[in-house]
């Protein structure tokens, strides 16, 4: 049997530009169980989400369109929003 | 209220509907941002906002009823826009109507100080040298930190 451990990431601005899209649904490994593990594990998927997500202090992380914390648990379903510090106003 | 929208807005037609039809109301104060044409050192030529749809509207809410908490309001509005924009343009409207000024004056600043640093927008600015992302600037965590509990 397959379980998969679907999650929606979205990602924006300088972050979307530097992976090169906007959104995309993945399967993390089960060592993924944290914001903190997720990103790392998105790191390795390439040099673009290397570069986007080499300097954790420039990510804000939302789950679920909250802020969090990189401690915070992640699970199957959750929207994560990966995106650098806003700029708006 | 809250709105997020490509569209310009009309400050005077925003405050009058604010207000209309309730007169225990006592003041009305508003903040309203515009596209500077400079930026970073550098003309800018235009701007494009960039927000995060769901996320964007579910965090003005959160701080509107932040301001309710906090002060005795009778409304709240928040506009915010997206899209192409060019110096000059607005940018963001926040406004605060009480039945005294004090509340008024204090929940218009809180409202664009978390705003700044809350919600999900960001800016492209559009340069002679090409495109540049807004860097997020320590002072405006330092103007939302001094609205922390103490």
């Amino acid at each position: 049997m397959i379980r998969l451990n679907l999650m929606k990431l979205l990602y924006f601005a300088s972050i979307r530009q530097k992976i090169g899209k906007a959104e995309e649904t993945l399967a993390p490994p089960p060592e993924a169980t944290t914001v903190a593990t997720l990103i790392e594990w998105l790191r390795t998927r390439g040099p673009n989400y290397a570069e986007a997500l080499k300097n954790p202090k420039l990510v804000r992380v939302a789950v679920n369109r909250e802020y969090v914390p990189a401690d915070r648990r992640i699970a199957p379903g959750d929207e994560v929003g990966l995106f650098p510090p806003v700029t708006g106003g | 209220m809250i709105r997020v929208q490509r569209e310009d807005f009309d400050l005077g037609a925003e405050l009058n509907a604010l207000t209309r039809g309730n007169a225990s109301i006592g003041g009305v104060t508003s903040f309203v941002g515009l596209v500077r044409d400079m930026g970073g050192g550098e003309p800018i030529s235009g701007m494009t906002l960039e927000h995060y749809p769901g996320m964007t509207e579910q965090q003005l809410a959160e701080i509107e009823a932040e301001a309710h908490r906090r002060w005795k309001l009778d409304q709240v509005l928040i506009i915010h826009r997206y899209g192409a924009l060019k110096p000059g343009d607005r940018i963001v409207l926040v406004a605060a109507a009480s039945a005294h000024r004090d509340a008024a004056f204090e929940a218009c600043r809180f409202l664009i100080d978390w705003l700044k640093t809350k919600a999900p927008f960001w800016k492209l600015e559009e340069t002679a040298t090409g495109p540049h992302w807004v860097e997020s600037k320590d002072s405006d965590e330092d103007a939302a930190r001094r609205w922390d509990p103490r």
